[in-house]
């Protein structure tokens, strides 16, 4: 298949989800509203100390995205497996493994992209510090694809199954931790050195490895991905 | 030793049956001495440690649950990997049989962990590297036996649980490495864990015992399973006749 | 002998461990033979109402 082609079928497929995501308005708003909701019960929970606040703000908005980015992942591949979409794309000369590609991407832009516009609202709500805010922004662009491809794993061995989204997230969970890890571990040891007066590093080992987790993930995941539907769509 | 074990015996379903057949009365047996040598032993005979005192002794049901939930892994991956390269049948119903024997081990290390960890060190749970990677390993194990569960297709589930376990093993040890990145960062290394000095025979052959009784507790009950799935195997396909007829 | 019982002062420990061990892993095994053993019983009776000529297939 021609370069030319495959690009253009892909970009048509991307718009083709962000167009009809834009349309019903679902998966992103809920994604959002999902994670307002988390973050206004923390204060409720912990109280409203601000200096306690503060220093949670990074890893209360990390959980709060991830638990979001679970609740919109079944519903990644389920409509086209459902309706018979996936059935005829797997006919088309594109390898599957790029399809997923480009359904993670518009899961990316429609979910993700929402996520990372309304975070400095609720980090302020959390009473972020701006240096620490910065660079959470920096980890959801360079963790949040991590979270959509490895999810798209998830997603794709659980298909077939009605109601998948709690499963899904069982099993995603374990692959969630690192990232978890990384990037909060990123905002934190951003806020020290901005404490020592060294600035933003961006070249931080946590940092590197988020990368290298999204990295692993573009790699693995729609590999993984495409095998978990095609044994479904069998 | 290993050399022993006829691989072709386990090679396809129905030679598996006879081999097992064969093996399973000496594996129960040499299980249930193992254990009952390695507990009393442990309990009544070995000396209390000079540091630990006789709390210690949680040591002998403690090490051999935490390394059979690695080792039940190992079987579980290593199946998958077959599953997936030779698309044997006997290798889904082993990784099958693998995950709640491996899932109980599991369980057991961390309930066994958090009680010899209070008198230890205080606290019944730790942020440790070993106990959280062993809290995120028991949350892979439910979800691998969630997914056999769930998928109705006994087909299908073999499938996608293989593909869960291979993701699964290579996730395990980045899990292990970011763990131990992330306790580096959060411990300020007040924790002393209590680096065992060199263990006296006296200590350690028990143990050795007792993780042999529980390996052969995992081998004999994993092939029991594997019989259980070869037979639930043949039913259905005598259903279907049946029902063809 | 209630000196072993006390294990020292950490009986409240020790014994639970072992108590706790012993019992899952005998749940384990009880749950496993249970499932081995109705399994084997509905075989055998599908295979008696199975023609009899038929050859046992794995």
């Amino acid at each position: 298949m021609s370069q030319v082609s495959m690009r253009k079928g892909l970009r048509s497929l991307i718009l083709r989800d962000v167009k009809g995501a834009a349309r019903q308005g679902t998966g992103g708003l809920q994604a959002v509203i999902f994670f307002a909701v988390v973050i206004t019960l923390v204060p409720f929970g912990l109280g409203p100390d601000t200096d306690l606040l503060n220093r949670i703000a990074p890893g209360m908005i990390w959980i709060a995205l991830v638990l979001s980015s679970l609740l919109t992942l079944d519903r990644l591949f389920q409509v086209d497996f459902e309706d018979g979409t996936f059935d005829l794309l797997t006919l088309s000369p594109i390898p599957l493994e790029v399809i997923v590609l480009a359904k993670c991407l518009s899961h990316w832009l429609t979910n993700a992209l929402p996520l990372l516009l309304v975070t400095p609202l609720l980090g302020i709500l959390l009473n972020i510090d701006l240096s620490a805010l910065g660079m959470v922004l920096v980890t959801l662009v360079i963790g949040t694809p991590a979270l959509t491809f490895i999810g798209a794993i998830g997603a794709a061995l659980t298909v077939g199954v009605r109601r998948g989204g709690l499963l899904i997230a069982l099993l995603i969970m374990p692959l969630y931790v690192p990232v978890v890890i990384f990037a909060v571990g990123a905002v934190n040891s951003a806020r020290l050195n901005i404490a020592n007066g060294e600035g933003l590093i961006f070249t931080e080992p946590n940092l590197l490895f988020l990368a290298a987790l999204s990295l692993f993930g573009l790699a693995i995941g729609p590999l993984a991905a495409a095998a978990g539907l095609r044994l479904n769509l069998s | 030793m290993i050399a022993m074990v006829p691989f072709s015996a386990l090679a396809n379903p129905h030679r598996f049956m006879s081999f097992s057949d064969r093996m399973l009365p000496w594996m129960g047996w040499l299980t249930a001495l193992l254990l009952v040598t390695g507990f009393i032993w442990g309990l009544f005979f070995a000396p209390p440690d000079y540091q630990m005192g006789e709390s210690a002794r949680i040591m002998f049901v403690h090490v051999p649950s935490a390394w059979l939930s690695m080792f039940a892994y190992a079987v579980l991956a290593g199946a998958s990997l077959m599953s997936l390269i030779w698309r044997h049948n006997l290798a889904d119903m082993a990784a099958k049989s693998a995950a709640p024997l491996g899932a109980a081990f599991t369980f057991l290390g961390l309930v066994t962990g958090a009680l010899w960890g209070q008198p230890m060190w205080g606290t019944f749970w730790e942020w440790d590297a070993r106990p959280t990677s062993m809290l995120v390993l028991f949350f892979i194990y439910l979800g691998y036996i969630a997914l056999w569960e769930t998928i109705e297709d006994q087909q299908k589930a073999a499938r996608a649980a293989a593909i869960l376990a291979i993701v699964g093993s290579i996730n395990a040890v980045i899990v292990k490495f970011s763990v131990d990145w992330w306790n580096t960062l959060h411990q300020p290394a007040s924790l002393s864990r209590l680096d065992a000095p060199a263990m006296h025979w006296s200590f350690w052959v028990p143990l050795l015992i007792c993780a042999l009784g529980y390996t052969m507790l995992f081998l004999t009950l994993l092939f029991v399973r594997m019989r259980t799935e070869v037979m639930r195997n043949r039913i259905r396909r005598l259903r279907m006749k049946q029902v063809g007829a | 002998m209630s000196e072993f019982l006390a294990m020292g002062g950490y009986a409240q420990f020790v014994w639970p461990a072992f108590m706790i061990s012993i019992l899952v892993l005998l749940g384990v095994t009880v749950l496993t033979m249970r499932s081995y053993r109705r399994e084997q019983a509905m075989l055998a009776s599908l295979e008696k109402k199975n023609d009899a000529t038929a050859p046992a297939e794995y």
